[in-house]
Formats: structure tokens, C-alpha cells, sequence
């Protein structure tokens, strides 16, 4: 193995770029977990949903909103987006074939791809953020104010994502309605809806991921496509049952390959991710429930 | 008065038809169990009325036309503890005592207040996921989690399968007084049919999908063929 020359504070700034990454995988990798729990799909539009929203962002910027008016805007319509596509294209096959799912929502990734080209056009564009790109000396490591933000934003949202979940009778719910649908309808609670409640809240945590991830890449159609293959392996390494997993998995794994293809010679940034998916590989050869999946103990 | 009327009720699993037509009614404050052998149809007379299998016939509840999805009966003031009991066995038994009382409003203090005075034992478990509690505690559970929507009917599948005499007494106590705490009425499917008709006021016999045998629990004792075939003496 060739190791590159080593500093602690490149070393430092290396790990947070690592966090930074991690973040917007683990937001979306968290969108796909809860979707997951809920109605047992992978949702592979997730990527498309999330740069379809950025788009909006992009647009109403352009028309002179700032970023953070524009914010709120956003997140309200990608979740009654969300809600939408629940609805209208996720309900028609609910309880078909797991194949019969997947068809449709890689069917509707291709539809928000396409449509995207044909309203904004399919060149990159400058997305720009909130978060300034100068560094700050943060305990005498210079780190840029846009990778704190990004962080900042994304776990104050599942943070807030989890009190939701825990405190209220609304998350209460949500969460009854994916582990035991049958019991849930029989104590009132309306499952259908929270299924479409579920990809509503996945399709915010995709427009946080897509609004924080344009500023630092272009904005084109197919900005997410890759970011969604980590976001699927973090879910992965997580145990795809567990939002906790998927977030931390998301971190482990934005600073794993943040860190790899820094410092080991041949990975560098073509072999970033085969090396990732190796790791996982390995780690589920291991241990074939994730991270985090749990077995649900269960006594009769 | 009546608080439950089922008029030709049918149910069918694909093109399997398990009820051809049953007729019963719960009233007010009544505990009715519903008494026959493996495959007779007492889980699907259950299923039918909170809408958890498609039914047709007439359903009266409270003097209204009952719904058939399950999320309206309950809203309906229906409590359904089913087979296999309902419980959410992820989630804290904290979390699925919260889930019982969904369709109440406001703070629910004084309803968990009163399932741990029945059950204490699952006050020190409040924390502790559903899955882990024991066969009994379970059960416990189950209709602690029907008892916090305060139901106006309570419709229970087989509360002592598999549990312990000495627990199954525990429950059926606290079952009768939570019944006359708050005067609601309970329809109760039981193998165990000496242990219904101790608790029952009266009971309905079914046979292949059909009610064979109705009458209180007294006529159904000294009933020479129910004696024979469900009560073994």
C-alpha cells in the first residue's frame, strides 16, 4: 500500500470534508430506511425526487427569492410531492410483487429524469448556497463555513426527525403503521395515509440532501445518481430496518471513503466506491443484518 | 338494549365461505361469549364485525349502521384484542399502551393509571419492548392496550390460549371489573367453554359458520349435546 504524506490538521480537515459527505448520504439513506420500513420498497426515484426539488429551489431562486425563502418553499412542496406520488403511483400496486414495486419507482426515477431535461435542460448549473466557502479556524484546523453548515443542517433535521418520531402521537403512529399494519387499523389509526405520510417525509429529507449537496457540485439531472448508490450502501451497512443505522452508517460511510481515497495510494478517487462496497461487503459476510439491523426478539 | 345486532352476517376467505349468515346480539353491559370447535367460525364472527375480513349482512352498533373498515370501528368505539393479540411487539409496552388510546383526545393519565392498578406488573416493564414480555404479561398487554380507548364494546379472541390457570384468573377479574367500571359490553370466543359461560351471562354455539345453539349460560350448561361435545362431563 502506498500511503500519502501525513498531517494532523490535513488529516482533520480530511475527516470533516469525510462528515460532510456523510451527511447528505446518511439524510437520504435515511429517506430510503423509512420508506423501506413502511412499505417494504426500495425506492430508487429517491435520487430523482431529491434533484427534482433542488430544481424548484433553483428556479425560484433565479426569480429572486433568497436561499432560505426559497427553503421552507421547498420542503412543503416536496412533501406534498411526496405524499402525491404515494397516492397516485405507489398505491395502485401496494401488495404487488416486491419486482412489480421496484419496476415502478426505477419507472418513475426515468419519468423525473426526463422531465427535468425537458423544463431546466440537461446542462450543469451554478447552485448557489447559503453557506459561505471560506474557512474558519475551528481549534487551529482551518475548515470551510459551507461544510459545517451542511452538517449543521442536516443532523439539526434528523434530529428533529427523531423527536418527531418519539414524542409525538403522529410519529407514534407513523411508527406502528410500518412494523404492524393489521394491529394499527385496529386501533384507529388510518394506515394508508401514513404510508403516503412516510414518502412525504422522505421527500424532504431528499430536497435537505439535494439543496445541501448543489452548492458543492453542479445541479444537473443526474446529480444525485451516484450519491444515491452511497446512500443505498449506507442504508445497507446500517441494516436498511434502522434509521439510526442509516444515519450513522451514512457518516461511517462518507468518512471511510473520504478518508481512503485521500490516503491510500491506488484507491484514490476513481476506486473510491468499489472500495466502499467492498468494505460492506465484508462487514455483512459478517454480520448479514447491518450495523444496526435488529432481529425483533419475540417469546409466545 | 342492545349496543351490538348482527343480522346475516356471511364472511369468505377467497372462495371460501366461513359464515353463512350468523344472527347474534351484545347487550348493553353483557358479557357473550361464543363458544365451538377449531374451524367453526368464532375468530371470523370477531373479524367480521371490527372489518378485518370483507363481510356482508347487516351490522347494528350503538343504533347505527357499523362501518366495515377496521380504522372506522374502532373510531366506532370498538376494541378488537385479536388472535395472536394485537400487540405491537417492537414498540415499548409504554408505546402500545399510548397506540390503544389513538382515537381518545387529550392526556391519557388516568386510563394507564388504571391498567397498571390491574396489571402492576407491567409498570415495571413500561420501557421494555412488547416481544419480550411473557406469555401472560402479553396478554395483559392486550387488553390493557383495548381497555385505554375506553371501547364501548370489547371483543376478545381467545384471552386463555396458552396461559397458565392462575394467570388466566387474573385477567378474567380484572376483565369483569373493568366491564362494570365502565358499563361496556364484551363479546368473548373461548375454546376453554366452561370458563366462558362462568363469565358469560349468556352464549352462542357455532357450528361450520352457522349459530346452533343460543341461550344463557345456565340453559346452555344444562344443554345435554353443548354438555357433551364442549363442556366434556
Amino acid at each position: 500500500m502506498v500511503l500519502a504524506a501525513f498531517t494532523w490538521t490535513e488529516f482533520a480537515q480530511q475527516l470533516a470534508a469525510g462528515i460532510r459527505e456523510g451527511a447528505i448520504y446518511a439524510g437520504l439513506a435515511l429517506a430510503i430506511v423509512i420508506i423501506y420500513r413502511s412499505t417494504r420498497v426500495i425506492n430508487f426515484a429517491q435520487g430523482e425526487m431529491a434533484t427534482f426539488t433542488t430544481f424548484i429551489a433553483w428556479s425560484l431562486m433565479n426569480h429572486g427569492l433568497s436561499f432560505w425563502t426559497a427553503f421552507p418553499i421547498v420542503l412543503a412542496i416536496a412533501f406534498a410531492g411526496g405524499v402525491a406520488i404515494e397516492r397516485v403511483v405507489i398505491r395502485p400496486v401496494e401488495g404487488a410483487p416486491v419486482v412489480t414495486v421496484v419496476i415502478v419507482t426505477l419507472g418513475l426515477a426515468l419519468l423525473l429524469n426526463g422531465l427535468m431535461s425537458v423544463i431546466w435542460g440537461g446542462a450543469n448549473r451554478q447552485f448557489h448556497g447559503p453557506f459561505s466557502t471560506r474557512t474558519i479556524d475551528v481549534a487551529g484546523v482551518p475548515i470551510s463555513v459551507q461544510d459545517i453548515g451542511i452538517v449543521a443542517v442536516s443532523v439539526g433535521l434528523v434530529g428533529l426527525l427523531a423527536l418527531f418520531f418519539r414524542f409525538t402521537k403522529l410519529g407514534l403512529a407513523l411508527r406502528a403503521a410500518a412494523v404492524n399494519p393489521e394491529s394499527s387499523r385496529l386501533v384507529g389509526i388510518r394506515v394508508g395515509w401514513m404510508l403516503a405520510l412516510g414518502w412525504g417525509i422522505a421527500a424532504v429529507l431528499g430536497a435537505v440532501a439535494g439543496m445541501m449537496i448543489a452548492p458543492v457540485v453542479f445541479l444537473d439531472p443526474n446529480m444525485m445518481q451516484t450519491i444515491l448508490l452511497y446512500a443505498f450502501a449506507a442504508a445497507v451497512l446500517g441494516g436498511l430496518d434502522s434509521p439510526i443505522g442509516a444515519v450513522v452508517g451514512g457518516i461511517l460511510l462518507g468518512v471511510t471513503i473520504t478518508l481512503l481515497g485521500r490516503y491510500v495510494g491506488f484507491i484514490g478517487s476513481t476506486l473510491k466506491l468499489p472500495a466502499a462496497l467492498m468494505l460492506i461487503l465484508v462487514l455483512l459476510l459478517v454480520r448479514p443484518g447491518g450495523l444496526f439491523g435488529r432481529v425483533a426478539v419475540r417469546r409466545v | 338494549m342492545s349496543v351490538l345486532e348482527l343480522h346475516n352476517v356471511e364472511a369468505r376467505y377467497g372462495p371460501v365461505k366461513a359464515l353463512h349468515g350468523v344472527s347474534l346480539q351484545v347487550g348493553d353491559g353483557e358479557l357473550v361469549a361464543v363458544l365451538g370447535a377449531n374451524g367453526a367460525g368464532k375468530t371470523t364472527t370477531l373479524r367480521a364485525i371490527s372489518g378485518t375480513v370483507r363481510r356482508s349482512g347487516d351490522i347494528v352498533f350503538a343504533g347505527k349502521k357499523l362501518p366495515r373498515r377496521p380504522e372506522s370501528t374502532a373510531r366506532a368505539g370498538i376494541a378488537h384484542v385479536p388472535e395472536g393479540r394485537g400487540t405491537f411487539s417492537e414498540l415499548s409496552v409504554w408505546d402500545n399502551l399510548r397506540l390503544g388510546a389513538y382515537t381518545r383526545r387529550g392526556r391519557i393519565k388516568q386510563e394507564t393509571q388504571r391498567v397498571f392498578e390491574f396489571f402492576p406488573q407491567l409498570e415495571g416493564r413500561r420501557d421494555q419492548q412488547a416481544g419480550t414480555l411473557s406469555g401472560g404479561e402479553q396478554q395483559m398487554l392486550a387488553l390493557s392496550r383495548a381497555m385505554m380507548a375506553r371501547p364501548r364494546l370489547l371483543l376478545l379472541d381467545e384471552p386463555s390460549l396458552g396461559l397458565a390457570p392462575i394467570v388466566v384468573k387474573v385477567i378474567f377479574e380484572a376483565l369483569e371489573r373493568m366491564k362494570s367500571a365502565d358499563g361496556m359490553s364484551v363479546l368473548v370466543v373461548e375454546q376453554n367453554a366452561n370458563l366462558a359461560l362462568a363469565h358469560a351471562a349468556r352464549a352462542y354455539v357455532l357450528e361450520v359458520g352457522n349459530v346452533v345453539v343460543e341461550g344463557t349460560s345456565d340453559e346452555l350448561r344444562a344443554n345435554e349435546s353443548v354438555r357433551r361435545s364442549y363442556l366434556g362431563y
